[in-house]
């Protein structure tokens, strides 16, 4: 049971890892707590049902084509609606809320509210240690893997990295020292959205496609940037797993109790919150005040 | 000019009174409200079952009502119940205030239901249920007759019914693993989601299991939406248990049935999983939901009684796909409402009323006759057993959905065995066979 849990956990945090680092970036950088970071994770899972299912490509095809539609899509986005508030921070929550709510409306005007789902990029399964794994939650895991390592890598080697890390570090300063903190903020978007897209794609073949697809995933998204620390991609990482592992212990260890692994993972982060306000790899709220 | 304009505002705003006070004024037709989450299949099944019944009905000319023919006018009404539940009192109370419709088809969830149901009670209009099963829906009859006679149940049967049904399905599917594959005492893991229309069931599901010789390996319970059932999956691969017994209404009955599948995970699946019902089912999930059981109401091929393929015919023609048990709207309205209606030659709910709870009537999916409780007060329920209502055990054979159930089956040991025309023997999953022939 431990093999499983251990497992299960790997993969549930991997999904919650991908989509999470997205959202902390772009929080991190510009200040956006952009809600309909999973609504573009959703339009991207539809975008490749089209393509697979209803155009007959392979699914790296609508992969290809998903991601760079739904990171213009994002941008088209953040230029219309969230540029001209994002001096307002609450504005730019309910407006992304307005976005979400509105993308949601869209597709169910399109697709309807059937369930769909789309073809594995690499199909079938292998058994590790007795725990049978599908290639596809592999490739969720080493895809978190390496969104984590690229993303370092464009953090802290190259001029971009430079100045998304210092528009982070000071928006203000940043822009006296002349960078374009407004571009930084829409490239970050850019790279945010273009996240969300990219798990999309590499998550969608194990969920089901619907147009409230992305509220479950949202939930478990904030939960997991609170707890680690919000703007903190590091912290991200850790709290993804820590829920994953929380959500996979529920499961084996109370199965009469399974529906309640969502609430005891945000159980987990109001506790830790308790003890540490900032998060696990958070600045104090003083502080950054 | 100045007199010209007073008149002509004048005039306007008469036919602006007129028309928004008056709708009905010399309307000549039968207006039925169909309402469901229009949006989703259940609700297209409400709207298709209503339309092809309103279509049939005014092509041999309409309703005869006293000495006059009256058209059927649909209003379509979108419930958005499984979103929210104002939105299904919103939508009933437009449909009765604003549309002033004269019935109403329809409704899916239990908890919008009962919402609506209030609501059609304060306007005295018969509102037919093709969609909610709580028992409660109908029992409110008997506690509160004045006020809740107007209401019917077209489909489902209640939960009580539905569970002994679905037990019915697992002993049969029990004994065929038993006898095909030699296991000695078979183990059954229960997995429902969590809603309240699955408590009672589960409780009496681990009654039923050991009665009939047969043993519970675990309850899981994921929630509606879950997406991801690996862990589940894995935890009763480790009970080895080689049935589960499903109670899925949610989008988890594609999750569980997908991964259960990709998995390979040596059980099969019997119970009820509404997304099985539907003809997507298996796009649904990639093919996976292959030997999936399910309980359904209809099924291409299978023959309740001679109505049966008609319907199935025309509805297949007209809409390309098999009716799920909401289009039971057809039904409602053909031959029910529209027979009564012209048996009292009139619209009135409280003249419809004692003829619509004595007579029996064939539908394409069996004999319906209105139940009362033990104490004889009406309940406007379902009849529930052979030559009534039984409902039909459906599989995805070879990516197609066959009915598999009834198939000599025998109410009471002493009992007629029933086989449906159409119905095909239950296929065990060839990996099923392979692991337990070794």
């Amino acid at each position: 049971m431990v093999l499983d849990i251990i497992i299960a956990g790997l993969i549930n945090g991997s999904t919650y890892a991908l989509l999470a680092i997205g959202f902390s970036l772009i929080f991190g950088v510009a200040r956006i707590v952009n809600i309909a970071h999973t609504a573009f994770y959703m339009v991207a899972s539809y975008c490749i049902y089209l393509i697979t299912q209803k155009l007959g490509y392979h699914p790296t095809v609508g992969m290809l084509v998903a991601v760079p539609l739904v990171t213009l899509l994002g941008l088209i986005c953040y230029k219309l609606f969230i540029d001209p508030i994002r001096e307002h921070e609450a504005a730019v929550l309910i407006g992304t809320i307005a976005l979400a709510i509105a993308i949601q409306e869209i597709m169910l005007l399109i697709f309807t509210g059937d369930y769909l789902s789309v073809p594995a990029l690499i199909q079938g399964y292998f058994t590790l240690f007795g725990v049978k794994v599908f290639h596809q939650q592999l490739l969720t895991f080493v895809a978190a893997l390496i969104i984590l390592g690229a993303l370092r890598m464009l953090l802290m080697n190259t001029k971009l990295g430079l100045a998304i890390r210092s528009t982070a570090e000071d928006r203000e300063v940043a822009n006296l020292m002349g960078m374009n903190e407004s571009r930084v903020a829409m490239i970050t978007m850019g790279v945010s959205v273009g996240l969300a897209a990219f798990t999309g794609a590499v998550v969608v073949p194990l969920t089901i496609v619907n147009p409230f697809m992305w509220m479950h995933p949202l939930i478990m998204m904030m939960a997991v940037v609170v707890l680690g620390g919000l703007g903190s991609i590091k912290g991200s990482f850790m709290g993804a797993y820590i829920l994953g592992f929380a959500e996979a212990l529920v499961v084996f260890l109370i199965p009469m109790g399974s529906f309640l692994k969502g609430s005891v993972a945000l159980s987990i982060m109001i506790l830790v919150l308790l003890i540490r306000p900032e998060g696990l790899f958070g600045i104090a709220f003083e502080e950054e005040r | 000019m100045n007199r010209c304009r007073i008149l002509m505002t004048t005039l306007v705003a008469f036919f602006l009174v007129v028309t928004i006070s008056f709708p009905a004024l010399g309307a000549k037709t039968i207006k039925i409200g169909v309402i469901g989450p229009m949006q989703f299949v259940q609700g297209k099944g409400h709207w298709n079952g209503a339309t092809l019944a309103a279509e049939e009905v005014n092509a041999r000319g309409g309703v005869k009502v006293g000495n006059k023919k009256m058209k059927i006018e649909l209003v379509k009404a979108d419930s958005n119940e499984f979103l929210n539940v104002t939105d299904a009192t919103n939508a009933m109370e437009m449909l009765l205030s604003r549309d002033k419709v004269d019935f109403v088809v329809g409704g899916f969830r239990s908890e919008a239901v009962f919402a609506m149901q209030d609501i059609a009670m304060d306007y005295k209009k018969i509102f037919i249920g093709a969609g909610a099963s709580h028992s409660k829906l109908c029992l409110r009859v008997a506690e509160d007759y004045d006020r809740y006679k107007y209401w019917f149940r077209a489909t489902p049967f209640n939960e009580k019914f539905l569970g002994r049904t679905s037990f019915i399905h697992l002993a049969t599917v029990g004994a065929i693993l038993k006898k095909s594959l030699n296991i000695p005492k078979v183990k059954v893991a229960i997995v429902a989601e969590k809603a309240m229309w699955v408590e009672p069931m589960i409780a009496a599901a681990k009654g039923f299991i050991p009665k009939v010789g047969m043993e519970v390996a675990g309850v899981w319970q994921p929630s509606q939406a879950a997406t991801d059932v690996t862990a589940e999956l894995s935890a009763i691969q480790r009970t080895e248990a080689p049935l589960i017994f499903t109670i899925f209404s949610a989008s988890v009955g594609i999750s569980f049935a997908r991964q259960a599948g990709e998995l390979k995970i040596p059980a099969v699946q019997v119970g009820i999983n509404v997304e099985a019902q539907k003809d997507g089912f298996l796009e649904a999930t990639q093919g996976m939901g292959n030997y999936v059981m399910t309980l359904n109401t209809f099924a291409r091929g299978v023959e309740v009684n001679e109505l049966s393929k008609p319907f199935m015919d025309k509805y297949i023609k007209r809409f390309g796909e098999t009716p799920t048990y909401t289009a039971e709207t057809y039904s409602a309205i053909v031959y029910n409402l529209v027979p009564v209606i012209e048996q009292a030659g009139t619209l009135d709910a409280d003249k419809l009323i004692p003829i619509m709870e004595t007579r029996e009537f064939k539908t394409p999916s069996g004999r319906v006759k209105m139940v009362s409780t033990p104490e004889g007060k009406p309940i406007h329920e379902l009849k529930w057993g052979p030559g009534y209502q039984t409902s039909l055990g459906v599989q995805w054979q070879d990516g197609k959905l066959v009915g598999v159930w009834p198939n000599k089956w025998k109410a009471a040991p002493k009992a007629p065995e029933i086989t449906y025309k159409g119905i095909v023997p239950y296929k065990i999953p060839p990996w099923m066979i392979e692991k337990y022939k070794k």
